[in-house]
């Protein structure tokens, strides 16, 4: 058998190439328009559930309907993704989530910084409370420090179980009951901190209503802030994080999916990369400590005048090499080789090593 | 020896590796991230083999878990690799093609049986005719990951070396979805030794001894270069105790309460005319000194991480440093300024566009590049290469065949005798890191766990009449430390486990030895002798 790489089709007129075996979510997502995917995680692969990717391929000058996140490409295909029939369609599904859970311009501004499909949706199709309102879904108090849940928002696309289940393979949370009964649960009181949750958040930054959110982050709407793409200060992954700030703090942090990490986190990337910048022990000042043992604040010209009388003393006393000069793994690579450099030419020692033993 | 600390393949080949090998990694606790790859290659048909003294929870997706006793790590390879020689089920044309001292290793390993070491480790003889037929099936796609259970003891290096063996034997390096990977435990541990912050290496690990070097970044940097080799962190110490170190200067690593043998560390600092600390928070070892720098944290800082796969990454800052503090890039220039010597560039891109012309290992990284393209992995030599995903393809990084180095089984320094009964390994959780300065102050991790912890095993509890919580006294014959008890079977019976991560209730490192790797002196935090009471209130 042989295998073309590469597959050629129509997305709206517009010739895409993708790879054989992508769907045609992928060559619609590499086109100039896209649509909603509701139930879609890249990591976990098609649902084929919430069918709002829908779209129209045309064949012999027929139309049919599929879910494009589960159809394969096909050479020579021409769909169509925004015909009229389909925007109405889209309206009316939406119209049909919206019956079922509670949304206003606040949950739209909630999701602002974090996963905001289901109101970029909104956004677009415009849909109206047509239907009439089906009962609340019950809420659980969970006192967890990280996660919350406002099942009021739950549009019951499964994608936190599914991450949850297939990509972390955590198994801590499963979908409860059918239709407005259904929520998610977990084992065996509905209590995360019982179960075999790990606070990675992942279900937090899949769920696209916000239904889950970050319990820690709490941001003002009217608040002016900014995205900074990072590195997540823990282990040696280098997960890609994305520090939200106010300008003078950090208000929380959410995965970078571009990444090699692919939007991956861990309890401390997620919960945890954020308190200790703001920290009020933060040092704000150079300190010195004086006859009787105490810190005392002085001026960044002392601090370096103290530094180089002493270092000068101790080179004149006792050589270079009385020197030691203790590089970082937390810090960047830059002020590293500053460092290292600054032994070796200006002091003239290689007294230079790394917490990389310990 | 084949290479330096880093993964040779990239934490994304892991998925697709058709066996694991995990050993001495708490991967689902220390690096949760690369154990989804480990998970996803177990959903995909790869054979997961976890060889560790403590019943980790990657275990729970093994294949086979074989729990050897802490520390004999080498008896355990050595036979498998022999196993593995004796049936013919190596890698032949590779070996010869690629590889040096095979009749050598042949000749040094027959001594060790399934059987023999089988005795010395405490397990059945089948687990390592099990571990050795079943890499030797899945190779050239079977990868080895490691971490510091298998460096953090007095023979570490030897440990890594008979990895290695195993490795070049059945073909497993310069393979997609193999190798043998450290897996690294600080965010930029690989980016600050690729820098130079060694005490025989310039940057781009280029030895001091090699010829021409000296020469090369003396011509760089205009400036002399002293020959002689410096100091490790560890003879450093003692030279503080001797009096022949007198001045100190540590930038954001909070020793006292990571270096082993707390109160010896305390006692060499103790020693110096001046000490200065570069840090973001008083810790415990700042405290100590005689100078402090106001620091940045990550979210202020302008540079780069490389991670564990060799991959360098932008970090940015998302805000200013607060108050009167600096960026530690800034502070370092102002000691240039101070000694009269001002440096030329100050611009992190500028900086690391001299140190990537220095080794060719980065010279095809910029900025420029990382910000179009995102993190790449070295080695990159030039700006039109896509960088390396896996090392040694085609031939050796050294450029020379790799090298079988036999070695031999060598119990960890310190002993347990009838005083001191319990063997201690100390290591990370999950939800703590490090010496707690970080997680310790983020909010609702106190409710995961908020103290320290001596992970017991329900046998030895029942044994000494100890239960969940008891407060225990645990010595050894350099301090004792007091911390709740936590019955599970995840340590083995005579062994416990402790972090280190609440420094202000339990200085778990009051109690771990001086003992240090031979070659790396990297400490030996995995094993030390310790005896444990219930606490008398």
């Amino acid at each position: 058998m042989i295998e073309t790489k590469f597959i050629n089709l129509k997305v709206n007129d517009q010739l895409i190439t993708v790879q054989n075996g992508d769907r045609l979510l992928s060559a619609i997502k590499k086109s100039k328009k896209s649509v909603p995917t509701l139930c879609y995680d890249e990591r976990v692969g098609p649902q084929g559930t919430c069918r709002m990717c829908l779209i129209e391929i045309k064949r012999n000058d027929k139309l049919e309907y599929v879910a494009s996140c589960t159809y394969l490409a096909e050479e020579g295909l021409e769909i169509y993704t925004h015909s009229e029939t389909l925007i109405e369609y889209r309206k009316t599904m939406l119209e049909l989530s919206l019956s079922e859970i509670n949304w206003d311009e606040d949950s739209m501004k909630k999701t602002e910084l974090t996963n905001n499909e289901f109101s970029e949706a909104v956004k677009e199709y415009e849909p109206t409370d047509y239907f009439p309102k089906l009962k609340k879904r019950e809420v659980a108090e969970d006192l967890n420090p990280f996660i919350a849940r406002d099942y009021d928002k739950c549009i019951a696309c499964y994608r936190c179980t599914n991450i949850c289940n297939d990509w972390e393979q955590a198994s801590a949370i499963t979908i409860d009951g059918r239709g407005q009964d259904s929520k998610i649960f977990s084992f065996f009181e509905n209590k995360l901190m019982n179960s075999d949750c790990t606070f990675c958040g992942q279900c937090i930054n899949t769920c696209p209503t916000g239904a889950l959110s970050n319990k820690k982050i709490e941001i003002k709407p009217e608040i002016k802030k900014t995205k900074t793409k990072s590195i997540c200060p823990y282990c040696g992954v280098g997960c890609g994080i994305e520090l939200i700030s106010d300008g003078k703090k950090i208000l929380g942090s959410t995965p970078d999916f571009e990444a090699p990490s692919l939007g991956s986190l861990c309890v401390k990337g997620q919960f945890a990369s954020w308190d200790f910048v703001n920290s009020k022990e933060r040092l704000t000042d150079p300190l010195l400590k004086n006859k009787e043992g105490k810190f005392e604040k002085i001026s960044w010209e002392k601090a370096y005048k103290v530094f180089s009388e002493k270092l000068n003393k101790s080179i004149k006393d006792k050589g270079p090499d009385s020197t030691v000069w203790w590089a970082s793994a937390r810090i960047v690579t830059e002020a590293n080789y500053l460092l290292q450099k600054f032994a070796r030419t200006v002091v003239g020692t290689n007294n230079i090593d790394n917490c990389s033993r310990t | 020896m084949v290479g330096r600390g880093a993964m040779t393949n990239s934490i994304e080949e892991l998925a697709g590796s058709r066996l694991l090998l995990v050993t001495g990694s708490n991967t689902t606790e220390t690096h949760p991230v690369i154990s989804l790859r480990m998970k996803k290659a177990v959903k995909n048909g790869a054979k997961l083999i976890v060889v560790d003294p403590r019943k980790i929870e990657l275990t729970k997706w093994a294949d086979r878990y074989i729990q050897i006793r802490i520390g004999t790590d080498i008896p355990f390879y050595n036979a498998v690799s022999n196993y593995i020689i004796q049936n013919e089920l190596y890698a032949k044309e590779y070996v010869e093609s690629r590889t040096r001292g095979f009749e050598e290793l042949k000749n040094h390993l027959k001594m060790y049986t399934p059987e023999y070491s089988a005795k010395i480790c405490g397990i059945d003889p089948e687990d390592i005719i099990y571990t050795a037929k079943e890499y030797a099936k899945a190779s050239p796609k079977s990868a080895i990951c490691y971490t510091v259970g298998i460096t953090e003891h007095s023979c570490g290096s030897y440990n890594v070396q008979s990895l290695a063996n195993l490795g070049m034997l059945c073909g497993n390096f310069g393979m997609p979805n193999a190798g043998v990977n450290p897996l690294r435990g600080q965010n930029n541990v690989q980016g600050v030794s690729d820098s130079g912050s060694l005490p025989t290496d310039l940057p781009g690990y280029q030895k001091l001894e090699a010829p021409g070097i000296i020469e090369k970044f003396e011509k760089i940097w205009d400036a002399k270069i002293p020959k002689k080799r410096g100091m490790t962190k560890i003879t450093a110490m003692d030279k503080m105790i001797s009096g022949d170190v007198k001045f100190l200067y540590v930038m954001g690593e909070n020793t006292i309460i990571s270096d082993p043998n707390a109160n010896h560390a305390e006692h060499a600092l103790k020693a110096l005319d001046f000490f200065v600390v570069q840090d973001i928070f008083m810790t415990e070892t700042a405290k100590m000194a005689d100078l402090v720098l106001p620091a940045s944290s990550f979210a202020e800082a302008n540079g780069t991480f490389a991670n564990t796969e060799r991959r360098v990454q932008r970090v940015r800052p998302a805000i200013e440093t607060p108050g009167n503090a600096k960026t530690d890039l800034n502070i370092i220039l102002g000691l240039y300024e101070s000694m009269g010597k001002k440096h030329k560039l100050t611009e992190p891109s500028d900086i690391w566009d001299e140190m990537s012309s220095t080794s060719p290992l980065f010279s095809g990284i910029s900025y420029k590049r990382l910000e179009k393209e995102g993190g790449i992995q070295w080695p990159c030599p030039d700006e039109n290469h896509p960088g390396t995903e896996y090392l040694h393809k085609d031939q050796m990084e050294s450029g020379e065949a790799g090298i079988f180095s036999p070695v031999d089984h060598i119990e960890p320094a310190e002993q347990t005798d009838s005083e001191f009964p319990f063997v201690l390994s100390t290591g990370r959780r999950r939800s703590t890191y490090h010496t707690g300065t970080q997680t310790g102050k983020a909010k609702g991790f106190d409710e995961i766990i908020s103290e320290e912890l001596v992970e017991i095993n329900p046998f030895d509890a029942h044994r000494l009449s100890i239960v969940d919580l008891d407060l225990l006294k645990v010595e050894s014959r350099r301090g004792a430390v007091f911390a709740k008890a936590k019955l599970t079977d995840k340590s083995p019976p005579g062994a416990i486990f402790m972090s280190f991560a609440f420094p202000d209730t339990t200085r778990t490192n009051d109690l771990t030895s001086d003992a240090v790797d031979f070659i790396t002196e990297t400490p030996e935090y995995k094993a030390c002798a310790v005896k444990i009471s219930v606490a008398k209130i």
